[in-house]
């Protein structure tokens, strides 16, 4: 029996799983990261994956990896760089040097180590560490491969089903790392695997067998302990932003009393969502996988006309084939949620990697003076929130909503707090109902205050109408092409939106009030900012952070804030679209930029110097 | 007309002046429509009449229904979502040969294959009449048009023929001069369950005056035309004297009582049969042979938006959850206390 190993104490660590996209390395990722949220842990996760559906072995193309960071508090991001990172193969290891810290500990599996496999990752020697200049990095080696090949020799596995289990041997040994019981990840993989229970026993011999190596072998010289703290009491369950956007509207559905209709088309990295809507029949949501990205707009357009809360979901390139369509829902205002999970372009871009260069497009991106809402999601979780708005919104004030999300929240994943919806605002739509005044009723009279028309859903006795692209007359709702009927209808549309603007929070602003320098920022890059706020403040300088989640319309405060500082910087993963945006809404307002379109989240150690540099000018 | 019906045509007529050109085939089917719409008994609100862009397209303006004038092409994808979200409605779909087969073509083809219980309405002038004549994708081979001044290099679609390829389940053709039986095809479109594609030959007296004549001037139509009902004697010509018979793999006309043809070679119309062959083939007929009106093809398969709905209630007898915190809670959770 080995004795006890020396435990360190850690704020907050950053764990980088990788292998071969057939590794499990998501898998694994996912199960470490949901049971350090059981222990009180933040989280947040992110998965980095290829495009390609699977790369040849062994390969760096074929290299997939999962991010987890987890901490005492304040865990907002995936994590700048790993301090762990488990290297299933020497490709793994290529791939993720930028990844890691100088001082961190590797996990290798050193079966997948041989000659041939540092040949195929391209390596010149064969000391892979040393090409690497990895030098400072403590390795764990071990043969896992084979470890876990004689820890199931009594399963009467074939080779290759034995060696899927390798990736529960390297949970097993980060678990002993990280002092984590095996019991949530056991109960995991015995759900995961409740039709094949011998699998599920072989994972759960492997994982043991990993968590005992560790054990016994002392493989390293200390293992950690992360506390876990007082979380709000409730019932938690681990979600990514996609899911989170799906339940949203689902929220929104049922808070509303609608029928939820969703239209869409597979697209990388925002077809979870269709997905998971196409899944939850028992909640009886409609989900219809159309021919093409116009069509799933579509047919959502026509839902919304027949009376549904609708929604369709995609991403940039299908954003611009749903032009035209948004316009239509614009002029027939009809309510409409679009999301769309923003990846990296121009055209096909970069599928699986994030940016937050589709909001001009989400703004402006249609013929003619088409004004709809445009919300933004700042976490995984908020996707949840988001959703809700955007389909709040749409029905109460009969327009299209544009949701942006992308694809670090999309797949990004924390722990989240199953919500109570009784805790979230009512949805009322403007039905035909409560139309009062002498006028007889026609398609486009509306509100007088809020400037919203009535929706008469088809099937009600007594308001038969016609809508349509066509613009049409103010008070006869006929065809009309008079200029001063257009004038006025255009004027109408965009003040319906702008009187949004009362019925959505305050800009929030956190941090110093007497701050020397602001952070602006919008969508997903939030956490990230607000890891940069408060690094900065830990420095002693005074930093606050705005982060906008309503775009358009902007928040009523949205002036007065922005002007209130002598110092701001707009942060953003594009090239200053939002900046650009602000400028031309808040007259005088004239910030900084730092911008980034790398497809990777921002890094918050290269924030804090940008941003120190920037205040020290 | 039979006084017992619960509407008139007049129910279904909206307040709106008709706004295409005098003389055009598209009044004639508006009519119709009225009255088919009259007869089938559903009440104006429980109509919804979807269209994309073009004259025809217009039409939902003259019901007295809830209708929704959409985007070019479009329209198929837009009703489609209209009777998926809502199966309760009777819906239609107004279209035209550029706005259905050109720009929309992949929105019609994919309604009718998923078998989406619309009443398409198919108004093939041949021409681009809205944006001042130039030629559609079912204008013939050589076409001289303002946008083919030459003529067309290029083979027209023939929409039974896509229709039936998409795997169509109701095909029928009307003309818009024939105002009873086009009525009654109308009729029996909306009766089908599933996607009925009704191409109605109309004129456009504007821009492609006389496209039809050949078949539908009442000079010819007898020998140029034949009306198949179902289970009856394929028979035409002024006095019924002409039929068709099969000939080796082809159809063929003939005349009763020449050639050693009679009457009991001539085929029975099988509008039911699953197998298209038959259809295809009379559905393509043109040249020698007389083109085909009326319910050419009427199969019974599964409805789109009622197996949508099907399938929901499998899934909800199965599982217990209808509220969204009540799911949640069935899956990985994990409960931290007090």
């Amino acid at each position: 029996m080995a004795e006890q190993a020396k435990v360190t104490k850690l704020d907050k660590v950053v764990i980088r799983f990788s292998g071969d996209s057939g590794d499990g390395m998501q898998l694994t990722g996912t199960i470490f990261s949901n049971l350090s949220a059981l222990l009180g842990n933040e989280i947040s996760t992110f998965p980095d994956y290829q495009a390609e559906v699977r790369a040849p072995q062994g390969t760096l193309s074929g290299v997939s990896g999962f991010q987890v960071h987890l901490g005492s508090r304040n865990v907002l991001t995936p994590g700048d760089k790993a301090d762990v990172l488990v290297a299933m193969n020497p490709a793994a290891l290529k791939v993720n040097v930028k990844h890691l810290k100088p001082d961190s500990i590797v996990v290798i599996d050193t079966d997948s180590f041989r000659k041939s496999d540092l040949e195929k990752a391209l390596y010149t020697t064969d000391d892979p560490f040393a090409e690497l200049g990895l030098g400072g990095v403590q390795v764990i080696a071990a043969p896992i491969s084979s470890m876990v090949k004689d820890g199931l020799a009594e399963f009467g596995l074939d080779n290759k089903s034995a060696l899927r289990c390798k990736n529960m041997f390297a949970l097993g040994l980060v678990c002993w790392l990280f002092e984590r019981p095996l019991d949530y990840a056991m109960h995991m993989l015995q759900n995961k695997f409740a039709k094949k229970p011998a699998i599920a026993q072989a994972n759960i011999k492997a994982l043991t067998d990993g968590y005992n190596y560790g054990h016994n072998t002392h493989a390293s010289a200390s293992t950690y302990r992360v506390e876990g703290k007082k979380v709000t009491p409730g019932f938690y369950t681990d979600i990514n932003g996609n899911k989170a956007a799906a339940y949203g509207l689902i929220a929104a559905a049922e808070k509303a009393g609608l029928q939820l209709f969703l239209g869409s088309y597979p697209i990388t990295p925002a077809t979870d969502i269709l997905q998971e809507l196409a899944a939850r029949k028992e909640l009886g949501v409609k989900a219809v996988q159309a021919e093409d990205e116009i069509a799933g707009i579509c047919t959502a357009i026509g839902a919304s006309f027949a009376g549904c809360l609708a929604a369709t979901s995609t991403s940039g390139p299908g954003l611009a084939l749903k032009s035209e369509a948004i316009g239509l829902a614009v002029i027939a205002e009809l309510p409409l949620v679009v999301i769309d999970v923003q990846r990296g372009g121009p055209s096909t871009g970069m599928p699986t990697k994030s940016e937050q260069t589709d909001l001009m497009q989400a703004l402006y991106g249609r013929n003619g003076e088409s004004p709809a809402v445009v919300i933004a999601a700042a976490t995984p979780t908020d996707c949840f929130d988001a959703a809700f708005w955007a389909g709040k919104l749409a029905v109460e004030h009969m327009t299209p909503v544009i949701l942006l999300t992308d694809a670090f929240l999309a797949n990004g994943s924390s722990a989240w707090r199953i919500p109570d919806l009784d805790e979230y605002p009512a949805i009322e739509p403007n039905y035909v109902e409560n139309y009062h005044a002498d006028a007889p009723w026609k398609a486009y009279r509306r509100d007088k205050e809020s400037q919203v028309r009535y929706w008469a859903v088809p099937g009600t006795e007594g308001f038969t109408h016609r809508v349509g692209g066509l613009e049409k007359d103010y008070d006869t709702s006929a065809i009309s092409t008079d200029p001063v009927n257009h004038q006025k209808m255009t004027q109408t549309r965009q003040a319906k939106i702008d009187k949004i603007a009362a019925h959505i929070p305050e800009l929030e602003v956190i941090g110093d009030a007497d701050a020397d320098l602001l952070i602006v920022g919008w969508g997903g890059t939030y956490g990230h900012l607000y890891e940069t706020m408060e690094t900065m403040r830990e420095q002693g300088r005074k930093v606050a952070l705005a982060h906008f989640r309503f775009i358009n319309p902007l928040p009523e405060n949205t002036a007065n804030v922005l002007l209130k500082y002598k110092n701001v910087v707009v942060a953003e993963q594009n090239n200053g679209q939002f900046a650009n945006y602000l400028r031309g809404k808040v007259p005088g307002f004239n910030p900084y930029r730092f911008n980034r379109i790398k497809g990777q989240p921002f890094i918050v150690s290269r924030l804090v110097e940008e941003f120190t540099k920037l205040m020290e000018a | 007309m039979t006084t017992d019906l619960k509407y008139t045509p007049k129910d279904f007529k909206s307040d709106q002046y008709v706004r295409w050109c005098p003389g055009c085939g598209d009044h004639a089917v508006l009519n119709c429509l009225h009255k088919a719409m009259a007869e089938l008994g559903v009440a104006p609100s429980q109509t919804a009449v979807i269209s994309g862009i073009g004259c025809s397209s217009r039409l939902p303006y003259y019901m007295n229904t809830y209708g929704f004038h959409t985007i070019h092409g479009r329209g198929a994808a837009i009703a489609t979502g209209v009777k998926t979200a809502r199966p309760d409605l009777t819906v239609w779909l107004v279209t035209g040969d550029g706005d259905c087969l050109a720009i929309g073509g992949n929105h019609f083809i994919h309604a009718v294959r998923r078998n989406v219980d619309l009443n398409i309405v198919l108004f093939n002038n041949k021409i681009y009449g809205l944006t001042k004549g130039q030629y559609s994708p079912t204008s013939d081979r050589g076409f001289v048009s303002k946008s083919s001044p030459y003529g067309t290099v290029e083979d027209p679609f023939i929409p039974a023929e896509l229709a039936l390829g998409a795997r169509g389940t109701f095909f029928a053709r009307g003309i818009d001069v024939d105002l009873k039986n086009t009525t009654d095809i109308l009729l029996a479109s909306a009766k089908h369950k599933g996607a009925s594609v009704v191409e109605v030959l109309v004129n456009c007296v504007i821009f492609n005056d006389g496209i039809h004549k050949k078949i539908t001037d009442k000079e010819y139509r007898a020998d140029r035309t034949i009306f198949l009902r179902h289970g009856e004697k394929m028979l035409f010509g002024k006095d019924n004297e002409k039929g068709l018979v099969l000939d080796g793999l082809k159809l063929k006309a003939v005349t009763i009582g020449q050639d050693g043809y009679t009457l009991d070679d001539v085929l029975v119309h099988d509008a039911h049969t699953p197998e298209n062959t038959m259809h295809l083939m009379l559905a393509m007929m043109g040249g020698d042979l007389p083109v085909a009106l009326g319910v050419i093809r009427d199969v019974p398969a599964p409805v789109y938006d009622e197996e949508v709905e099907k399938q929901i209630a499998e899934v909800q007898a199965k599982k217990p959850a209808r509220k969204l915190r009540d799911f949640l809670m069935s899956g990985e959770v994990w409960e931290v206390k007090e």
